[in-house]
């Protein structure tokens, strides 16, 4: 890579090499997050007289509530107020569209821990103790917990849809090989560190404003403003930074901040709501777990002809954001491979459990690790490789459109990274050394899997598309940045920080990064789909851009040079022979009614859905990468260890290469906890979540990163004319780990090759045990809990 | 008698005497003393967000180790000097681990990150030169990262160690070490509050029971590693508390050829060595035990007289024999550790009697021992199933053994039946194995709960006896990770 000749690499005023972009610098935080003064929002100093708020959860998960009595929640010490749906002066909804998500339930209880009520108190050991003197009585009905109980009622939160394209049944029927299985894929909690948190703080004639650590400041206001009955200039929503989202902040931060707003709202004092770990568990969804039901007729080299499947999402007790969850999963079900005839449908099941929301991924996961499962089965029934039937099926020219139309324009760059990676990490040889080492270990086996992605980038709700920023240059010559975008740990902050660096010319300190504000930037996007960066990093260029013409125009008068022989660099202004500091440039300008700030804009370009005709282009493009995977099992007990990760993956051009790995690397290891120790074990009598804290639910710690971790990043310019150049990077990654599930398979399938291997995911140990037993001839009878 | 709670904060001593006495660490922190850098992540000790240094004075200089704030009581830290996050840069210096934490991109998000820095703080300021990768991860297996995976927090903390220690900290370790000097001198008990509600620290064994004949209802407290969750999670209304800490007789370890001595109060991190002297499953066993900052806090007489189904360690301990030793209003008595255990929950313990000591039998020439644990999770996370076995060989023949299971029963439990058909047994036959592999089937009825499966325990449970019987028959290929050197007495 020659960098200074790359013209993506050129500075926005031409010729100059860049300063800030793709330099590796640090978080924005960084130095606060190491000595604990980076301020989420419990460790802002409350206004004085702040109340805290405890939440008040139904003890059943379906039935009709008979009676409410909450005179000792009252009488405890130190409440000041309790809040009940009759207290709610707009609407009692805080879905983000389908009007079915209650702020708090009245007749019916939907799910294990549905909010009732909330209690105010002057401490929040006060509040959480009134909370638990509720007496509830709900007249129980046996809930459904699992995709069986909701197939068997035929409840749904949204219709069925389904797409495809040519005759499936003949392709299915004329092949020479046909399979069918049906996998299980579990949920994920986000478990991200900092808890839902928001703090709402009364002001005049019901004016509130409220920080909330959410993805999506927007919909906090509007639910805010739709709860209390006000028009959505009222409320204002702040977000400095979040402890994490994941997706989990998306839809699911608002009823808080709504109920931390109410609060407000009726007493007039500030109210903090800050959920207790276990209460967030309970009372927040999680990534959606599936049920996919399959189908594939093949060719003696593994090549697909025909492919239906059917997945059976379990979505909770209502819609929230499953449509588009859902969509995704359908989109992302081919990963990287061509079906000449295909059929996916779905059904978005109602069962009595939290309400599954946007997960990294947002429901591409499932998709992709289902037809990753189907290649293996493949591979197991023709004896070939599992990469080389991979290889049978990846996209290639002339067999590049997908399911749902939408041609994959890179397939060379697929194509590339898988057969790099094959090389670079020694898939061949080691595959020979595994198979040297199980045919010595009696019990002891290895696996290994090397698997690709593709993922769609654009939010398939085609409105989102869009984002706002707002930039002012001071009079000294220092910047005030804002953006509709949130930072939840991801770096965008600093990212579009260094994106206006550049594009003034200034040093990346002269630029004051500021919380996200709907007074700043109003109708914003959720920052989700991977797509922050996209797309305010444009719209903050946008708007600095329109200054920067504005600065350039006066230094040309000043000056008397033409507007383009102005430059910006190196934290000064060049004109001709003369130059002088930015700074004083814009004190320049202010003295000259120069309009020093501005609002820029931005809507992805080229996409379209039209989701009736199941017909468009949805996505701008793909974001690509593979992993290969290594692993040892101990088939004594269905242990095992991750000992080797290689992977490679396309960033387009990096904006910042250390916060670009930081995502694959963390991405990865979320997915690999998904997929191997992250188990949500639901009671199957009560609905009530068996695992909701960190002691029984289990993502990955340190040791389970394996010591030989090698990650490297594509090198690849967008074709489109993204941000320079860059591609999307947050949540591509997950699916990176299917390389992991795929290779505990692999040595499962050492025991006995040539039988399918029946492991479901999360591979748990006592899955993989599981499977073994399968394979040795001796399974165990299905597992019940409760 | 004392009425305040004493500890070291930035060189000085603070007294509390008017807080509830069941204050966690953490809430002073964050609540009284305004600093917001120690966060809370669980309330439960297992996601580390809420990591500090609590030093202690060992022989005149104070050691620090990490600790879960959130569920330690501010008593606790009685005669303790705390450090949290914002303690540790000087003057707007970094610490070391602060600064490779930046360098190498360790946050992200940043909320767990204080924590982090913590726990690599007394890594850094504790650890043993050269610091190695399975000491950062032993450091971190306490700690949750959403965001990074891990491997830049890693970097950063081998990086940091690998250069010459800075010798910074240490102004503060002296001064700190005059404050604890200036606490420990009182030698009095600590009643903080009155006969309805107090925090209690006893300094001595007859001041502990005179005060639990007193107030037999009392909430004896070791490590709070479980209790403190009664009081974040149950919402329990603690109101009287016995902290053990101050006692020191309840310390002691002692060693013979043929036993060793932990005093209750003895914490697995103290406990580690001196277990894993007897043989080296045990001091892997003590190495996967909660995390560094729950082996800290939690003691060996707690995670006993605690009683719970699964506690890691009291199956280790029954397999190789070990006596309890209790006192209370009617004197001492001593009892075989397995019969202490009387159901779910429910212990061989009368009101206001309390643990003293666990008398271990150590192995002996021709014994061979080995214990699994099995989680979902290899690092800290709780037994689905943990199996111990010792057994006595004459040549290759099973003279005596001893088994006990965690996990399988309502309490840590014996094999009676398999421990007698193992008796006879030949090494070298492994078909003769099966009727002892089989009576597992009869000892123990195991349940299914979120953790695994009745099926999956009974079959693991089964493989894990094999699995011991063919290693100590010779096999060297069954472990994932090697069975670690050690002086095992086989």
């Amino acid at each position: 890579m020659n960098i200074r000749h790359d013209p993506d690499d050129a500075s926005p005023d031409g010729g100059e090499p860049l300063r800030h972009v793709r330099k590796p610098l640090p978080h924005d935080s960084a130095r606060r997050h190491v000595q604990g003064a980076a301020d989420y929002i419990d460790d802002v100093r409350e206004p004085q007289g702040t109340l805290q708020v405890a939440i008040g959860m139904s003890p059943k998960a379906r039935g009709t509530i008979r009676g409410l009595d909450l005179a000792a929640v009252r009488a405890h010490p130190g409440v000041v107020r309790v809040l009940t749906a009759a207290d709610i002066p707009g609407a009692n909804d805080v879905s983000p569209a389908m009007g079915d998500d209650p702020m708090f339930a009245t007749d019916r209880v939907s799910f294990h821990g549905q909010a009732l009520f909330a209690v105010l108190a002057e401490t929040r050991d006060a509040a959480r103790r009134a909370a638990a003197k509720a007496v509830v009585e709900i007249a129980e009905e046996r809930p459904s917990v699992t995709v069986e109980d909701a197939l068997a009622r035929e409840e749904a939160v949204l219709p069925d849809y389904g797409f495809g394209r040519g005759e499936v049944e003949p392709a299915l029927v004329g092949a020479p090989h046909r399979l069918e299985g049906s996998l299980r894929i579990g949920g994920q909690e986000h478990f991200y560190l900092e808890g839902q948190a928001a703090l709402a703080t009364p002001g005049e004639e019901g004016d509130v404003h409220v920080l909330s650590s959410t993805q999506h400041p927007t919909e906090v206001q509007h639910v805010i403003a739709r709860v209390l009955g006000l028009p959505d200039a009222f409320v204002t929503c702040e977000v400095r930074r979040m402890g994490g989202g994941f997706g989990g902040k998306e839809s699911q931060a608002t009823q808080w901040a709504a109920i931390a707003a109410l609060g407000a709202h009726l007493t007039k004092r500030p109210c903090k709501v800050r959920l207790d770990r276990d209460d967030d568990f309970a009372l927040t969804g999680k990534r959606h777990d599936f049920r996919c039901d399959w189908r594939v007729g093949f060719d003696g080299e593994g090549a697909i002809a025909g492919f239906a499947v059917t997945h059976n999402a379990r979505c909770g007790y209502s819609a929230d954001l499953s449509q588009g969850v859902v969509d995704r999963t359908m989109f992302h079900t081919d990963n990287s491979y061509y079906f000449p005839a295909v059929r996916i449908d779905t059904r978005r099941l109602l069962t009595n459990t939290v309400s599954n929301t946007a997960f990294r991924g947002f429901g591409g996961p499932q998709g992709m690790l289902m037809i990753e499962h189907v290649m293996d089965r493949i591979a197991w029934a023709t004896g070939r490789d599992p990469l080389d039937v991979r290889y049978a099926n990846l996209y290639r020219p002339g067999r590049d459109v997908t399911p749902y139309g939408q041609t994959v324009e890179e397939t060379d760059t697929l194509r590339a990274i898988v057969e790099t990676l094959e090389r670079t990490s020694g898939y061949r040889t080691r595959r020979a050394a595994i198979a040297a080492f199980n045919g010595r270990s009696k019990t002891l086996k290895k696996g290994i899997s090397l698997t690709p992605v593709k993922f769609g980038i654009s939010f398939t709700l085609m409105h989102l598309n869009q984002a706002g920023a707002l930039v002012h240059v001071y009079q000294d010559g220092s910047v005030h940045l804002n953006h509709g975008g949130t930072e939840m740990g991801q770096g965008l902050y600093q990212k579009i920080a260094q994106v206006v660096a550049e594009e003034f010319g200034i040093a990346i300190e002269r630029v004051r990064i500021t919380a996200t504000s709907t007074g700043k930037v109003p109708n914003t996007a959720p920052t989700a789909a991977s797509s922050g960066t996209d797309l305010n990093g444009m719209a903050a260029r946008i708007a600095a851009g329109k200054i920067k013409a504005r600065m350039a125009a006066r230094a040309a008068a000043r000056f008397g040079v033409a507007a383009e022989e102005v430059t910006f660099r190196d934290d000064r202004v060049f004109a001709g022979n003369e130059s002088l500091p930015f700074g004083e440039l814009a004190k320049d300008c202010v003295l000259h009614r120069v309009h020093l700030s501005e609002a820029g804009f931005y809507k992805t370009p080229t996409i379209s859905w039209d989701r009736a005709a199941a017909k468009g282009r949805p996505f701008l493009y793909f974001a690509f990468g593979a992993a290969c995977s290594e692993v040892l099992v101990d088939t004594l007990t269905g242990e095992y260890k991750v000992t080797r990760v290689d992977i490679l993956h396309d960033v387009g051009r990096s904006i910042n290469p250390a916060i670009d790995i930081g995502q694959i690397e963390g991405g990865f290891v979320q997915g690999m906890g998904w997929l191997t120790t992250e188990e949500l074990v639901y009671d199957a009598e009560t609905g009530r979540l068996r695992t909701h804290a960190p002691s029984t639910y289990k993502i990955p710690v340190a040791s389970d990163v394996p010591e030989d971790f090698r990650v490297a990043l594509f090198p690849n310019a967008n074709r489109e004319e993204t941000i320079y150049r860059s591609k999307a990077v947050g949540e591509p990654p997950i699916m990176l780990a299917n390389s992991v599930f795929c290779a505990l398979a692999d040595a499962v399938h050492a025991l006995d090759p040539g039988k399918p291997v029946p492991l479901d995911a999360p591979a748990t140990p006592e899955a993989v045990l599981r499977a073994c037993q399968a394979l040795r001839g001796r399974p165990l009878p299905e597992r019940a809990i409760g | 008698m004392r009425e305040a709670i004493r500890f070291g904060r930035n060189g000085t001593v603070r007294e509390v005497r008017d807080v509830h006495p069941r204050t966690t660490l953490l809430d002073w922190l964050r609540l009284g003393e305004r600093r917001t850098g120690t966060k809370e992540g669980c309330a439960e000790g297992d996601c580390g967000a809420c990591t500090v240094a609590l030093g202690r004075l060992v022989d005149g200089r104070v050691v620090y180790e990490p600790v879960n704030s959130c569920i330690l009581l501010l008593g606790q830290c009685d005669g303790a000097d705390v450090v949290a996050v914002e303690d540790i840069a000087a003057d707007g210096a970094l610490h070391p681990v602060q600064e490779a934490m930046v360098t190498h991109h360790g946050s992200q998000c940043g909320f767990c990150t204080p924590g982090i820095v913590m726990s690599l703080f007394t890594l850094y300021e504790e650890g043993e030169r050269p610091v190695g990768r399975d000491a950062v991860n032993d450091a971190l297996a306490g700690n949750l990262c959403r965001c990074t995976g891990y491997r830049p927090i890693v970097d950063a903390a081998l990086d940091a160690c690998a250069t010459a220690k800075d010798r910074r900290f240490e102004a503060h370790r002296e001064a700190a070490a005059c404050a604890l000097g200036e606490i420990a001198a009182d030698g009095a008990d600590l009643f903080m509050r009155d006969e309805g509600r107090f925090f209690a620290a006893p300094a001595s064994e007859e001041s502990l029971a005179a005060l639990l004949a007193r107030h037999p209802d009392a909430t004896i407290l070791a490590g709070a590693t479980d209790v403190g969750l009664w009081i974040t999670k149950s919402l329990m209304e603690i109101e009287k508390i016995v902290w053990l800490g101050r006692v020191a007789s309840l310390r002691e370890t002692r060693s013979t050829p043929e036993t060793l001595t932990l005093g209750a109060m003895v914490s697995h991190a103290d406990a580690h060595a001196a277990l894993a002297a007897i043989d080296p499953d045990l001091g892997e066993l003590m190495r996967r035990f909660g995390s560094i900052q729950v082996r800290a806090s939690g003691t060996v007489g707690g995670n006993i007289a605690n009683g719970s189904p699964i506690g890691d360690l009291p199956p280790a301990l029954i397999a190789l024999g070990a006596k309890l030793h209790l006192a209370g209003a009617k004197g001492t008595r001593t009892l075989p550790l397995e019969d202490f255990f009387l159901g779910y929950r429910q212990q061989d313990r009368e009101p206001g009697e309390y643990v003293r000591a666990v008398e271990i039998d150590k192995l002996r020439r021709h014994d061979a021992f080995r214990c699994f644990k099995v989680t979902k999770r290899l690092d800290e996370d709780i037994s689905a199933v943990m199996g111990a076995f010792r057994l006595h060989l004459e040549g290759r023949r099973i003279a005596r053994a001893r088994i006990a299971f965690g996990g399988m029963a309502a309490t840590p439990k014996r094999a009676p039946l398999a421990e007698a058909a193992l008796v006879g047994l030949d090494l070298d036959d492994e078909l003769a194995w099966a009727p002892a592999l089989d009576a597992l089937a009869q000892d123990y009825r195991p349940m299914s709960d979120h953790r695994a499966s009745a099926e999956y325990r009974a079959v693991v449970a089964r493989n894990l006896l094999f699995k011991a019987l063919a290693e100590i028959a010779g096999d060297a290929g069954l472990r994932i990770a090697p069975r670690p050197a050690g002086l095992a007495a086989e």
